[in-house]
């Protein structure tokens, strides 16, 4: 309903203005992720209106891009080397905006949607991601370490580049399916939209989705970071009790 | 069956847990030891970061030693100063441990100093029981008795001032010497998550020289003070203990424990040492060539805070 509401208000926009633009109306399935003790990941379902101005799509095809992104977070990747036969950490990199999590869905591959420059403008793509790296390393080390990155998620499910998979049905409506596992960071992510024609953004809009750790999981996670003492006090209780019980429990059998 | 773990942030099968922590509890029930030194490395092996599987793996030996420790002071199996004198330096132990522990972090070289230490010591230990047991095993088959070994502590021991009466060890030595052991076990302790069971027990026999109807209960009582001890230094320092974890490998290893301990009983001791030195060995080998070969990954992601 509330997605009828606005879709049915910008278009009232639209048409009282007499705007030229095409405007995007997108939501999501999921405004609230709550990882809770069964949580093996969720998938979302990220969908939406193009609201053109006279109400008619164009002749032409446009293209929408999709990107969800977790809250960015300040890491050190470390690489290994082979040193005197063993393999240790040798060389790192610090990164103050990593997303802990970023998947792209375009309804085409991105190189034939937007040149290389509007890509990297609007971080379209696993290529173009600006995680910040600190201090001052050589670009060709740089490049490395983002390739080690981008791969290693890649393969954890953290980062994703879905090309092709966003449908859109009759030139304004669109939606596209991107699934998270349960290792994501918590944290407020975004859920971007963008509209694409002749190599040009013609709208973008976000939503805010929140992922976060809900009742059982919520309370050992706080109580773990701020009252360490009462948390480490609670494990050692539970351990001996469980230990004491099972001697107790099996003697009598 | 899937279990979110709320501080390791990752989801794990609860029956594959419990299976490891049973696993787990059949061997320290058939050979009287921990078992920490299996539930560390599997635990990483099966994916959880390794500060957690540490941290976590102390947790679970401070309730599989409970009951241990109440079967054998019932028995009269614990000297209490003894394990008094080992404690302390345990918890000194376990305080220099958490230094160690955060600068190795820092330098991004804990994973591999846990695996390097681990090779060392369990190739050594495993070492030295497999020939120790050898020779007994087939001392048992051409129906000897291996001459009665005299217990005397190592002459660096007797080197040390100051002497105490431990009277339930029957000994009469420096404390000093018990205090350093404790200590290196300590830190045994918090960087990798054992309880020290396996490095207490032959140093109380060879190197202090203690009474062997008091070496496994007093080792006992130390290791559940210890590793209570660095479970609390865990929750205050790199906040990795997880509760659900050390809960669900608990399940497993009392049960465990129970049943290993009804099939130790059915076979000869010597077997059983030999047993446990080749699974010691097993353990380093796996280690020793997982350090050499390239691993699977090669980046490592560290949140900083």
């Amino acid at each position: 309903m509330k997605a009828a509401w606005r879709i049915a208000l910008c278009l009232a926009a639209v048409l009282l203005t007499g705007a030229s633009e095409p405007v995007l109306v997108p939501e999501v399935s999921q405004r609230d992720i709550q990882i809770q003790y069964g949580f093996t990941g969720a998938e979302l379902l990220l969908f939406g209106a193009i609201v053109y101005p006279g109400g008619t799509p164009p002749a032409r095809d446009s293209d929408i891009v999709v990107i969800l992104k977790g809250p960015p977070q300040s890491i050190v990747l470390r690489e290994k080397q082979k040193i005197a036969g063993i393999w240790i950490n040798a060389a790192s990199s610090e990164f103050r905006s990593a997303p802990g999590y970023y998947a792209v869905a375009s309804s085409r591959p991105i190189e034939k949607i937007v040149d290389k420059r509007t890509a990297a403008i609007y971080e379209f793509g696993l290529d173009n991601l600006q995680l910040s790296p600190a201090g001052t390393i050589d670009p060709e080390e740089q490049r490395r370490f983002l390739a080690g990155l981008v791969d290693l998620n890649r393969r954890e499910g953290l980062y994703k580049q879905q090309e092709g998979s966003v449908e859109i049905l009759e030139g304004v409506l669109y939606q596209a399916r991107l699934s998270i596992p349960a290792s994501v960071p918590t944290g407020t992510y975004t859920a971007e939209t963008f509209l694409v024609r002749d190599g040009q953004v013609l709208a973008a809009a976000v939503r805010e989705i929140e992922v976060r750790k809900f009742g059982f999981e919520l309370l050992i996670a706080n109580v773990a970071e701020y009252r360490p003492f009462t948390y480490g006090v609670c494990a050692v209780l539970v351990s001996l009790a469980l230990g004491w019980l099972g001697g107790v429990v099996f003697r009598k059998i | 069956m899937d279990v979110y773990l709320p501080i390791a942030n990752l989801s794990v099968n609860a029956l594959v847990i419990i299976g490891l922590g049973g696993l787990v509890g059949i061997l320290s029930g058939m050979f009287g030891v921990g078992g920490g030194f299996l539930t560390t490395p599997l635990l990483i092996f099966y994916g959880i970061p390794p500060t957690v599987a540490a941290a976590s793996a102390s947790t679970q030996v401070t309730g599989s030693s409970v009951s241990g420790v109440i079967a054998h002071s019932r028995r009269k199996g614990v000297d209490y100063q003894m394990g008094g004198v080992l404690v302390v330096g345990g918890i000194f132990g376990t305080l220099a441990g958490a230094a160690l522990f955060r600068v190795l972090q820092q330098l991004g070289q804990i994973d591999t100093v846990i695996n390097i230490v681990y090779v060392l010591l369990l190739g050594s230990i495993g070492g030295l029981m497999a020939k120790e047991s050898l020779a007994s095993v087939r001392a048992l088959r051409r129906g000897e008795k291996l001459p009665a070994k005299k217990r005397r502590h190592h002459p660096l021991v007797a080197n040390l001032p100051l002497r105490w009466r431990f009277y339930r060890s029957g000994l009469y030595i420096s404390p000093l010497a018990p205090l350093i052991l404790g200590f290196v076990t300590g830190i045994l302790t918090i960087l990798l998550g054992v309880g020290g069971g396996f490095v207490m027990v032959p140093a109380m026999l060879y190197l202090l020289g203690m009474g062997a109807q008091v070496v496994v209960g007093t080792s006992l009582f130390q290791i559940l003070f210890v590793t209570l001890v660095s479970t609390m230094v865990h929750s205050l320092t790199t906040k990795a203990v997880d509760i659900v974890l050390a809960v669900l490998l608990l399940i497993g290893s009392v049960t465990g424990a129970q049943l290993g301990a009804r099939f130790a009983q059915k076979l000869p001791p010597e077997y059983l040492r030999l047993l446990l030195a080749t699974l010691v060995l097993l353990v380093a080998a796996r280690l020793a060539i997982g350090l050499g070969f390239r691993p699977a990954e090669i980046y490592t992601v560290e949140l900083l805070k």
